[in-house]
């Protein structure tokens, strides 16, 4: 029988588009030391590593968590690796949370990360093989074909995405560890912003980021520990994982199948029969502003066609029905590897109530979510502040 | 089966001038090596560590000092590197080596210049051979060099201290064989015969284009080649403005999603012959290939596709294609 598991401390580093102070080691046990200085406890307390980040293309590290083992205390503990493209943070979580679930560990620390100034995400997503025809142009290239389909498919007016940005970039200000800092951002900024993958604008697109997350995850007697000593957690009431090939005939680019299924299999595992009801704030993997309404749709927080009205009704807002990345999200701050983990773990400092100034009032179920890949990788957990 | 038995191959080179920020411990390492000079962090248990952990693998905790070791050491073990290869320190056989430095606990890996492998052995005695300019990296130590017998030891250190080091540029080439799957293979002798070769999964029935060998939603073997013609239908597209290192086609273009008439998948292509602000969802478009005596068994083979001039396809046409 599954084990209870709560998130009981959450750190991250101040986003930033080049933290040349510091190696990927140092940039990481500075999210590690804020976790488990949030979560009261030390390293020694630490049972277990988890560690995720982008393909190691993108630094030209091979394996980096072979030389990271002493930076995240992991030295004579078990160690992981996770590897799921730009999803990667979320599933970290996820692994993490299963060995706190099995009852294999007592405290779990789950690290993700990326140093982005270190090399060029763009040249490392598009490298040509041999005999194809090199018109590919990194992530934005690959998903914004997919999103003039979702506009064309819902009949969504041309502003929603800007709406989105203006929303996100302005949560982000509210958020002192977001890498942009932009209380000032307008829909009429926005779209004047240069067409950089038409129908993708450079103000709808996500930064460049050095940055990492961390997060202590404790069973039922370690959290009831925190809870005893006045420090809120976040507990786990559901999680969830579904893969796909990136390219087959027949796959929805704009709805895949494998992000429904995650999310059909989430809310049943956590007795949510209204998402949209039941869910008080929701953390999702945007990358490109255009994804929040295609995943409110693919997540169930609305029927197909139908997700940009709740963008364009203001009901995503902070103060909406559905307060979606008031954190500010992957536009604010995309540090790749940690980007799945840091929406994991502001759900949870939502419900933690440790959100401050994008603290969703009086949030008590939050969503995490993350996706990778071509859209091929899924993970996802709805965390409370009571046990589920 | 008409898989042709051997499989195309061809060479894929990659490579990115890497930076690595070095934090305070490599930092002052790297520096220290400008002025040739080998810093060690003594952990809490006492022992030196050359070269130096950022953090203490028992405690954890960044070092609180670095110390002074070598230059020189002892092997404690070896390998001998009869055909040296690229990038490598020396150019000639030489040994990799474990050398613990001179008031160090742990060794550190580098290379001696030995000249021969009977002239290595466990416990030989090593100095550095500093490189003839030190910029702050571990390549300031060319290699090391057995010691003569009574040989002083040659600690030379430059006079003046160097510039802190902070940033390292770490070059990375990486060379593949890249090899195509059979039934790519036999898509790619198409495409040089000027043909447009795909696969009928006996499964599901779905035609892939271009042929992959295996239905990825199915996991069986796609044996049944399909011919298709040169028409299809662009499903979607992305207008390109956006310049990166390393990219062959100067922005901005239009890539479009085209599915090729009788075929169940769209593939990537250029799409020209009209203004990028001209390509539509269902415009109906057709291969132009490059001249023959160019072809090769490369997707390139297409230059790109140009609208044919037909009406547009009816959206319900391709809409379950997107």
């Amino acid at each position: 029988m599954k084990q209870q598991a709560a998130v009981i401390g959450v750190g991250q580093t101040r986003h930033r588009a080049r933290r040349a102070d510091v190696s990927i080691a140092g940039l990481c046990r500075e999210a590690v030391d804020r976790a488990i200085a949030d979560a009261g406890v030390g390293l020694a307390d630490i049972d277990a590593v988890v560690v995720g980040k982008a393909p190691d293309l993108f630094e030209g590290v091979m394996m980096p968590e072979l030389y990271l083992a002493d930076a995240l205390g992991a030295t004579g503990k078990p160690l992981l690796r996770v590897h799921t493209a730009g999803s990667v943070g979320g599933a970290t979580a996820l692994v993490a949370a299963s060995l706190v679930q099995a009852g294999v560990h007592r405290r779990v620390l789950a690290v993700a990360f990326e140093k982005q100034s270190e090399s060029n995400a763009m040249w490392a997503l598009s490298i040509t093989p041999p005999f194809s025809m090199p018109v590919l142009a990194g992530a934005g290239g690959y998903f914004a074909p997919h999103i003039r389909a979702y506009i064309r498919r819902s009949g969504a007016p041309e502003h929603i995405g800007a709406m989105v940005a203006v929303k996100d970039r302005r949560n982000g200000s509210l958020n002192p560890y977001a890498h942009l800092q932009q209380p000032d951002i307008t829909l009429e900024s926005v779209r004047s912003s240069p067409m950089l993958w038409d129908p993708v604008r450079y103000d709808e697109t996500c930064p460049s980021s050095d940055g990492a997350c961390a997060v202590v995850l404790g069973d039922q007697a370690a959290a009831a520990a925190a809870e005893a000593a006045g420090r809120p957690v976040a507990w786990i009431r559901a999680t969830s994982m579904r893969t796909e090939p990136t390219m087959f005939a027949g796959k929805d680019h704009v709805n895949p199948r494998a992000g429904a299924d995650a999310a059909a299999a989430l809310w049943r595992q956590a007795g949510i029969t209204d998402p949209a009801g039941e869910i008080d704030a929701a953390e999702i993997y945007v990358p490109f502003s255009w994804f929040e309404p295609m995943w409110l749709e693919n997540l169930g927080f609305a029927a197909p066609g139908e997700g940009w009205r709740l963008t364009a009704a203001g009901e995503t807002e902070i103060g909406g029905s559905l307060p979606v990345n008031p954190s500010g999200g992957v536009l604010s701050s995309n540090p790749i590897g940690a980007s799945g983990l840091l929406r994991f773990a502001e759900a949870a400092l939502q419900v933690m109530g440790k959100a401050g100034a994008h603290q969703v009032a009086g949030a008590r179920t939050a969503l995490g979510h993350a996706y990778g890949g071509g859209s091929q990788y899924f993970s996802m957990w709805v965390v409370s502040s009571t046990p589920g | 089966m008409t898989y042709v038995t051997q499989p195309l191959r061809a060479p894929l080179d990659i490579g990115f001038d890497y930076t690595r920020s070095l934090g305070p411990t490599l930092s002052q390492f790297m520096t220290a090596l400008a002025g040739r000079r080998i810093l060690g962090s003594r952990g809490a248990d006492g022992t030196v560590h050359a070269p130096p952990f950022e953090y203490d693998p028992v405690t954890f905790a960044p070092p609180a000092e670095l110390v002074e070791v070598g230059p020189e050491g002892i092997v404690t073990s070896w390998t001998w590197m009869a055909q040296p290869l690229e990038g490598q320190p020396l150019p000639h056989p030489f040994a990799w080596a474990l050398i613990r430095l001179d008031g160090a606990g742990t060794a550190m890996l580098h290379a001696v210049d030995a000249g021969s492998a009977a002239a290595m052995r466990t416990g030989l005695r090593v100095r550095p051979r500093w490189a003839a300019s030190t910029t702050g990296s571990i390549r300031d130590i060319a290699c090391f060099v057995p010691c003569a017998p009574g040989e002083p030891g040659q600690h030379a250190p430059q006079e003046h201290a160097p510039q802190p080091v902070t940033m390292m540029t770490s070059p990375v080439l990486l060379h593949y064989e890249h090899t195509a799957s059979p039934g790519e293979s036999s898509y790619l002798r198409g495409l040089a015969a000027g043909r447009l070769l795909g696969q009928r999964c006996p499964a599901c029935g779905k035609v892939y284009f271009p042929s992959r060998g295996v239905c990825p939603a199915d996991g069986v073997p796609a044996t049944d080649e399909v011919e298709l013609p040169h028409t299809g239908t662009v499903t979607t597209f992305c207008v390109v403005n956006v310049p990166f290192p390393g990219q062959r086609v100067t922005p901005p273009y239009v890539a479009g999603a085209i599915l090729l008439d009788g075929a169940d998948i769209t593939f990537q292509h250029l799409i020209l012959g009209c203004p990028a602000s001209e390509v539509r969802m269902g415009m109906r478009v057709r291969a132009v290939w490059k001249p023959r005596a160019e072809w090769g068994t490369t997707a390139e083979n297409i230059d790109h596709f140009r609208p044919s001039g037909e009406p547009d396809a009816p959206y319900d046409s391709y809409a379950r294609h997107l």
